[in-house]
Order: C-alpha cells, then structure tokens, then sequence
C-alpha cells in the first residue's frame, strides 16, 4: 500500500525516505561483496591503511627524509583523507554505467548511483579511522577536545566528493575516455597534496632549487582543496587545534563550488544517460 | 554520430482504468520500448505520455538483482528499487518467499539458482504490492507450467479483486486473448490495430498464414 500511495502523489518524505532505504542497501550490497570469500573480511579496511602506512613510512624515512615529527601519524592522516576523495570519486565515476542494467529497466533517481559510492567510501574511511587511532595510541599523540570540528571536516569532504562524482559519473557515460584520464589526475593531485611531504610549504622550499617551481607550488596549493583538507585534518588530529573561520569558510567554499558543478552537470544530462549506456 | 531510428511512430491509445491491455507484434516492433515509455524508463523524444497512478514494472523480472546475495537479500534489495519500505518488505516477507516456494533455499546465493527460480522470486516481490498499473513483458514464460498458472492466478486476482489495470506483452496469443479485453498490434514502430483482444489476435495471427 505504501508504494502506491507514494507513486500517485511523491510525498517529498516519502520519497527521500525510500531513496535512503535504496542507498542503505546498495552500501551493504557493496560492502559484502567486498568482503566476501576473504578471511580477515572487514579488517582489511583496518589493516589495508596500516601496511600501507608501514611501506611509505620506511620508504620515507630511509630513502627521502624529511623533518617531520611523528611522521608516521603525519602520514597516515594524509593518506585516509585523501584515500576518502580519491575512493569515492573514482567509484562515482563508473556508477551510472556499471548501473546500466538498473537504470534500463527501473525507473529511479539516478544520483543515487554516484552518491552510493560516496556512502560507501566514507564507511571505508570510518573503518580506516580505527587504524589512524592505533597509530596514534602507538606514537603517543593524544587527540585532544580539537577532534569535535572531524564531522565539519567530513561534511566538506563529501559535499566536496559529490559534487566530482556527479559530474564525472555524467561525464563518463558520454565519454569513457575520462575514466582513463581520472586515474593520471589523482596520481598527479596525490603528489601535489602534503601527503608524504611537509604542509609547511616554507620548510619545505628551501630545499627546491627552481625558484619557478616554488612560486608555482605555493600558488598550486593555495587552490588545492585537498591540501587545505588535509592541513585541517592534521590540525584537529595531530596539532590541537582547530581551524579558524577563514580556514573554514575556505572549505566549505570548495565544497559548495564543487557541489553546484556536479549538481548542475548531473542534472543538465541524466535523462540522456539510457541512451548511452 | 548514429543514424537516426524511430522505434516508434505515431502511436496513439488509451488505457483505461481496470482494463486489461495487450500488446502483440513481432520480434523489433517496438512493444518493449512502448513499455519503457510507459514505465517512464525512457523519454519520448516526441509526443507525450501520461501514467495515473502507480506502476509495478516488470519490464524485466529482478532487475537489480545481485548474483553474489543471497534471495534473502536480494528480496530487500529489488524490494527497495520497487519502491517498497523496509516495513513493508519486513511484513510480507513470508508471503514472498512463500509464493515462490523457496524457502529452502532463502540463503543461497542467486547464480546457485536457475533462471525458473530466479524468476519465481523476481515475480513474487514485484506483485507484492498492489499497484494502479502492472506492466508484464514475456515475464510468465519464465517458470514451469505450474508456476505460469500461479502468475496468471495472481495476475488474475489482482484485476478481479483490486482492479489492477495490466498491460500485457506476449508472444502468446492464446494468453493475451485468455487475459486482455483489449490489445494494440504495433508492427515495425507502426499501430496497425486496437480494439477487442481476440479480434486484434486473430488479425495478428493472420500474419502466418
């Protein structure tokens, strides 16, 4: 009785309470096939960041140093964040054509594909959180009140998350060539993000010979959303402190720009999606 | 970049409330893509199309459905791309699994399950509900002969009991005149009939002789 009902007259609650359930159940969908047939299952989301943190971490402190007190923490942090965006953008972007079947045949929100996959990465990312925690129980680093700002933290990121992977999902169905061209650019935003390297540009210049380069790094960074995430997120984990209102109207201005253009161009092309897929 | 086709062309019928539609063509005619239409799967590139009411498609029978989950999720997961609550899945969930007669085998994963019994649980979610208007394309052709009758019986009581309206596609005309009490013959994109089902059938049948 209830679908009736709902599909005579789309009840806006209704509607987003059904649209819920749909997304509720593509992220259990998601997460079981993920781990199934695998023996350690879900603690692979734990133990995935751990051993990645370990390579890295030798890799950087033998090979490359760099002055950085508990570099392993530093590290860490970095690398879930962006894993976060990275996951979850590059999932979105196959979604509506890896949905192709569905989408031929029910007739259904189509962002709720894309969003989905954003879902599915932050319950990623929650699992990847207990790792950072034994790193910093392990080095000592105690978090302090400064954590409670985390979920405005998150809250840019996703929007921030959505708003590429709306666009890329659309952009992809019309063009598969930007799934090949996305996995270079995150390659290449890994590596202009303070993951490995210090977020203290300053520091960190010295040390570069070009003086182009530099310039060009520190203008790169002030319009790298990723870099000014993941200084926020280092300093409510690491540093104790919590960004100030310019820091946050920053995020939230990449998140909102980011949002309106996925919106916009989700919008703009999903009902020619079916003839594409 | 693709040369233009219309599937469909001109085509004009109404439905009414409570009849039971047939749709009879042969292979390519565009019957599949009227009801993605009417599903609102699809767009029309021109002219218009209006649903009242609610609509149970089964356009194709577990659409959504995962091979990897077993029925047991699988019935939540097609559930809730039906549109249907966890309440409302949670209460008839028995009735489903009892309709498709597969209770044992309610946590097994679905590429264990053949395409009869895949169908078996793809018809009893989707007719769960009482929807305005049940799409059915070629889905009774699926399971044995006893499960058929089953479908029918229910397809049937539906528009007895709750005065369903139903749209019908199928390759059987004995069906679709048993069944329907109108029908549209589409033939290559084009309406050739409507009107009474056994009159368009038998004009289709023609066709063969």
């Amino acid at each position: 009785m209830t679908a009736r009902s709902q599909a005579r007259t789309p009840d806006s609650g209704q509607v987003r309470r059904s649209t819920l359930f749909i997304l509720q159940q593509l992220v259990t969908r998601d997460f079981k096939l993920k781990y199934r047939r695998s023996i350690l299952g879900v603690v692979w989301s734990v133990l995935n960041p751990l051993l990645m943190m370990c390579v890295l971490t030798l890799v950087f402190t033998n090979m490359f140093r760099f002055p950085i007190e508990n570099y392993p923490v530093y590290l860490i942090l970095g690398m879930v964040l962006f894993n976060l965006m990275s996951d979850a953008t590059g999932g979105a972007m196959g979604s509506i054509i890896q949905n192709a079947p569905l989408i031929k045949k029910v007739r259904i929100q189509k962002a709720v594909f894309p969003i989905e996959k954003v879902c599915f990465s932050v319950v990623n990312f929650g699992l990847s959180l207990i790792a950072v925690a034994i790193v910093m129980i392990f080095f000592r680093c105690a978090p302090t009140v400064s954590l409670v700002a985390l979920p405005l933290l998150l809250l840019y990121v996703i929007m921030f998350s959505v708003g590429i992977g709306l666009a890329l999902s659309a952009l992809s169905v019309f063009f598969r060539d930007v799934m090949h061209l996305w996995d270079v650019l995150i390659m290449a935003w890994n590596y202009l993000t303070p993951i490995f390297w210090p977020q203290d540009l300053s520091a960190f210049l010295t040390g570069i010979s070009n003086q182009w380069i530099a310039h060009a790094l520190v203008i790169v960074e002030k319009f790298n959303p990723m870099y000014h995430y993941v200084v926020y997120f280092r300093d409510i984990c690491m540093y104790a402190t919590i960004p100030g209102l310019r820091e946050n109207i920053i995020c939230l201005g990449f998140a909102l720009v980011s949002l309106a253009i996925g919106v916009i161009i989700f919008r703009k092309t999903q009902h020619k999606f079916i003839l594409y897929i | 970049m693709f040369k233009e086709f219309r599937a469909l062309n001109d085509i004009t019928f109404q439905v009414r409330r409570g009849d039971v539609f047939g749709l009879v063509g042969t292979n390519g005619s565009g019957k599949s893509t009227m009801l993605k239409i009417i599903a609102g799967v699809l767009e029309p590139s021109s002219g218009t199309c209006t649903v009242r009411g609610s609509i149970a498609p089964l356009i194709e029978l577990g659409a959504g459905f995962d091979p990897e989950l077993t029925a047991r999720e699988n019935i939540y997961l097609n559930g809730s791309l039906l549109g249907y609550s966890r309440d409302f899945i949670d209460s008839h969930f028995d009735e489903i699994v009892d309709f498709a007669e597969l209770r044992d085998f309610l946590d097994m994963p679905l590429k264990n399950y053949s395409s009869g019994m895949v169908a078996r649980i793809a018809f009893s979610i989707a007719t769960a509900t009482e929807p305005d208007l049940l799409i059915v394309d070629e889905t009774l052709s699926v399971g044995d002969f006893l499960f058929q009758q089953k479908c029918e019986e229910r397809i049937q009581s539906l528009i007895d009991d709750s005065h369903v309206t139903v749209m019908l596609v199928s390759h059987d005309t004995s069906q679709v005149e048993r069944m329907c009490d109108r029908c549209a013959w589409i033939e290559k994109g084009h309406l050739r009939m409507v009107g009474p089902a056994d009159e368009v059938c038998s004009a289709y049948r023609s066709l063969g002789d």
